[in-house]
């Protein structure tokens, strides 16, 4: 059940949300009523219980769980509704199934303006339509001023396991595999270190966080059991994502620099940065490790999806130098992808 | 992209390292020094080394910034941390290991250690947190100096009460010359700093072709760039002359940036002394600010230790920034030094040799 506090001594645009305590009374009817439930309208929220009953038509399920701190709230290309929704949906897709729940639970800073919380659950909704999931229950907190930033979010999602899939993890990668990028890298942490505007740099980057799940199950949908592994490259990017794999797989990658999708604005903040785009979040985009006789396969049902319409293959899986990551760079050599350490921090000089 | 992909073009590698080798003399060997880590950190990412013939050697010279900042500077910065001050500082210098710990670690224990792109944004931190004394850690040769000047300046102008610097610019001409005074120097040439002669010129290296007879090339950071500048080095000794080139002329002026250098001396003055990581203490290699902006100098404002500290033992990074070995020869190379658990400088900054050699060569080194 959505719970939230609110009171009515501030009014018009203004208005904030506040410490007072309403849970279960009639501020906190009045903001389930008119913000959350006209956005997030279904079966399953009407009820208004204390959690949801939802009858799967499977006992093959994924669940995942995932928090949402980013700052600014809202930036080109999205907001941290967007990132909830898509988020969990993105790591449901990647365990192979196809998102049927999710919960939502806020903890709001005194003090933040109730249209901001509108915008936020504007974008919610938007999200989860465009995802085809329902939020099924939720929560909201108040804590006070100074103790976060506005707004967090966690969101939790079930999902039913794609009927083709045979095997997916780390442990099915094999010499040879295919890696497969959605699309360009990097989108979304550029486009935050842009917004946040600390370091004077202005560029017309918008985050690329958008909800995987329909071109994901499209392919498993046609070649489930090729696909051995998925990923989203989220916090660490692309470079840590392979590192994980490689390690916990217990092979060697190696992909072309050239062949990977990095747009040109984004290059050219992470070069004045000194920043490697390898290591910068993306929203939305999912590494695919497959069979590669089937590459051509996945990247055509891939490309006619919106949000994977530049799909392409970046390397493959080798079983030399097991978890290591190398990258045949533009120049002719070849270079270690190594974990980070630390956060990525602008050269000085 | 512009600018960027016409100087990482593998056939016009190829020529060049073609080119490199028709003017290389048969069986002479050739150890060149690329003083800048900016260097370093792009010949190792883009496996330059590959272009090039046998009897070229490329060392690592001492141009990283961080990697020469002495553990006793460290602590030095970690004192003024302690004392309720707002302390600045570049990202890579927050993982510096002092004696016993890093202004990270202080950061984690509750100073207030604040990574800042440039002087300039610590300034700004000043004027908004007016009731705050913030303190800038100022280091970095002639190319991040005049930045500090500036801020000198600025602060000096608005009157700030609440503004300070610590001081630890070097300067790149001394400890060249350290090196080459060194009995056992096996130098032949070197691949000049490109940013730091934007500000300087090219033409203070001329004391090294001149009186020390070794060829220095100014080069550009791409990697088209330093092959180019290699093989301007190799055809001065293919043509019996040694002298100063400008290889990096889209960006160096030959007598480099007035304006800057002004600015520099306006604010600071040579110091007699300075302690260089791994190189001891160096003649007139260091800056300290002038005593007409003495309002602004934290080793005024503050009690700073100054206590000497002996290098770790184990670490060699002093022979590694002299050129003497390759980081992967150093004993505790990748194993008790790692990027993630750094002994030595040269092991912390993304430009410091050990970790360029780290981060992009081990794995090759670790199949030879």
């Amino acid at each position: 059940m959505i719970k939230s506090t609110q009171d009515n001594s501030n009014k018009g645009d203004n208005k904030v949300i506040t410490m007072a305590v309403g849970a279960g009374g009639k501020t906190t009817k009045t903001i389930i009523s008119s913000l959350f439930l006209p956005r997030f309208s279904n079966d399953y929220l009407a009820e208004m219980g204390d959690g949801a009953v939802i009858d799967l038509q499977s006992n093959r399920i994924a669940f995942s769980t995932d928090s949402f701190v980013v700052s600014p709230l809202f930036f080109p290309g999205g907001s941290i509704g967007d990132l909830a929704v898509n988020g969990t949906v993105n790591d449901l897709a990647a365990c192979g199934a196809r998102p049927v729940a999710i919960s939502l639970a806020l903890i709001l800073e005194e003090g933040l303006l109730l249209s901001t919380l509108e915008k936020i659950a504007d974008s919610i909704m938007h999200a989860s339509e465009q995802a085809n999931v329902k939020i099924v229950t939720g929560d909201t907190k108040v804590v006070e001023k100074g103790k976060a930033d506005g707004c967090y979010i966690n969101t939790s999602g079930i999902g039913i396991i794609n009927e083709n899939v045979t095997g997916l993890g780390p442990k099915n990668i094999l010499p040879e595999d295919t890696v497969i990028i959605t699309g360009s890298i990097g989108d979304h942490g550029t486009a935050i270190m842009v917004e946040r505007g600390d370091l004077g740099i202005t560029a017309d980057i918008t985050s690329d966080t958008v909800a995987l799940a329909d071109p994901i199950n499209a392919v498993l949908d046609k070649c489930g059991s090729a696909v051995h592994a998925m990923r989203d490259p989220t916090r660490g990017g692309l470079a840590t994502v392979l590192n994980e794999m490689a390690e916990s797989s217990h092979v060697g990658i190696e992909i072309d620099e050239e062949r990977i999708p990095i747009k040109r604005e984004v290059r050219a903040v992470s070069e004045l940065l000194g920043i490697d785009p390898l290591y910068i979040a993306s929203e939305g985009r999912m590494a695919i490790f497959a069979d590669p006789n089937y590459q051509d396969e996945i990247l055509a049902i891939l490309q006619t999806f919106p949000q994977s319409k530049d799909a392409c293959a970046i390397g493959k899986v080798v079983s030399e130098h097991p978890g290591f990551v190398l990258e045949n760079t533009v120049f002719g050599g070849q270079r270690i992808i190594d974990l980070l350490v630390g956060d990525p921090l602008p050269r000085i000089c | 992209m512009k600018y960027a992909d016409e100087y990482r073009d593998a056939a016009k590698a190829l020529a060049l390292s073609e080119k490199i080798k028709e003017v290389c003399i048969p069986g002479k060997k050739y150890k060149i020094m690329e003083i800048c880590g900016g260097h370093t950190h792009a010949i190792y990412k883009y496996g330059i080394t590959k272009y090039l013939p046998e009897q070229i050697e490329l060392v690592h010279g001492p141009g990283c910034p961080v990697c020469v900042i002495p553990l006793g500077r460290v602590d030095d910065a970690i004192s003024i941390s302690q004392e309720d001050v707002i302390f600045t500082c570049f990202g890579d210098m927050m993982r510096v290991p002092g004696n016993k710990r890093s202004l990270g670690d202080a950061k984690a224990q509750g100073a207030d250690v604040r990574i800042v792109y440039s002087p300039l944004d610590a300034l700004h931190i000043a004027k908004t947190e007016s009731d705050r004394e913030v303190v800038f850690f100022g280091i970095g040769f002639e190319t991040t100096a005049p930045a500090t000047a500036i801020a000198l300046k600025q602060a000096k102008e608005l009157k700030l009460s609440n503004f300070s610097i610590f001081c630890n610019h070097v300067t790149i001409i001394p400890p060249l010359v350290s090196i080459l005074e060194k009995e056992d120097t096996e130098i032949d040439a070197f691949i000049g700093p490109g940013h730091v002669a934007a500000v300087v010129g090219c033409q203070i290296f001329e004391e090294v072709a001149n009186n020390y007879s070794k060829p220095v090339v100014v080069s550009g950071f791409e990697p088209l760039d330093i092959l180019q500048s290699v093989y301007m080095i190799i055809k001065q000794f293919h043509d019996g002359i040694c002298k100063v080139e400008n290889q990096y002329s889209r960006v160096v002026p030959y007598y480099g940036n007035k304006v800057a250098i002004e600015t520099i001396n306006e604010t600071m003055e040579v110091r007699p002394y300075f302690e260089w990581r791994g190189l001891g203490t160096i003649k007139n290699s260091g800056l300290k600010i002038r005593s007409e902006y003495g309002d602004f100098d934290a080793e005024n404002k503050f009690y700073i230790p100054g206590i000497k500290i002996s290098e770790p033992r184990a670490c060699q990074c002093g022979q590694v920034l002299q050129g003497k070995i390759k980081p992967n020869e150093c004993k505790v190379f990748g194993k008790a030094c790692t990027p993630e658990k750094p002994i030595g400088t040269c092991m912390v900054s993304s430009e410091g040799a050990c970790a360029a050699y780290y981060n992009y060569g081990r794995f090759a080194f670790a199949a030879k």
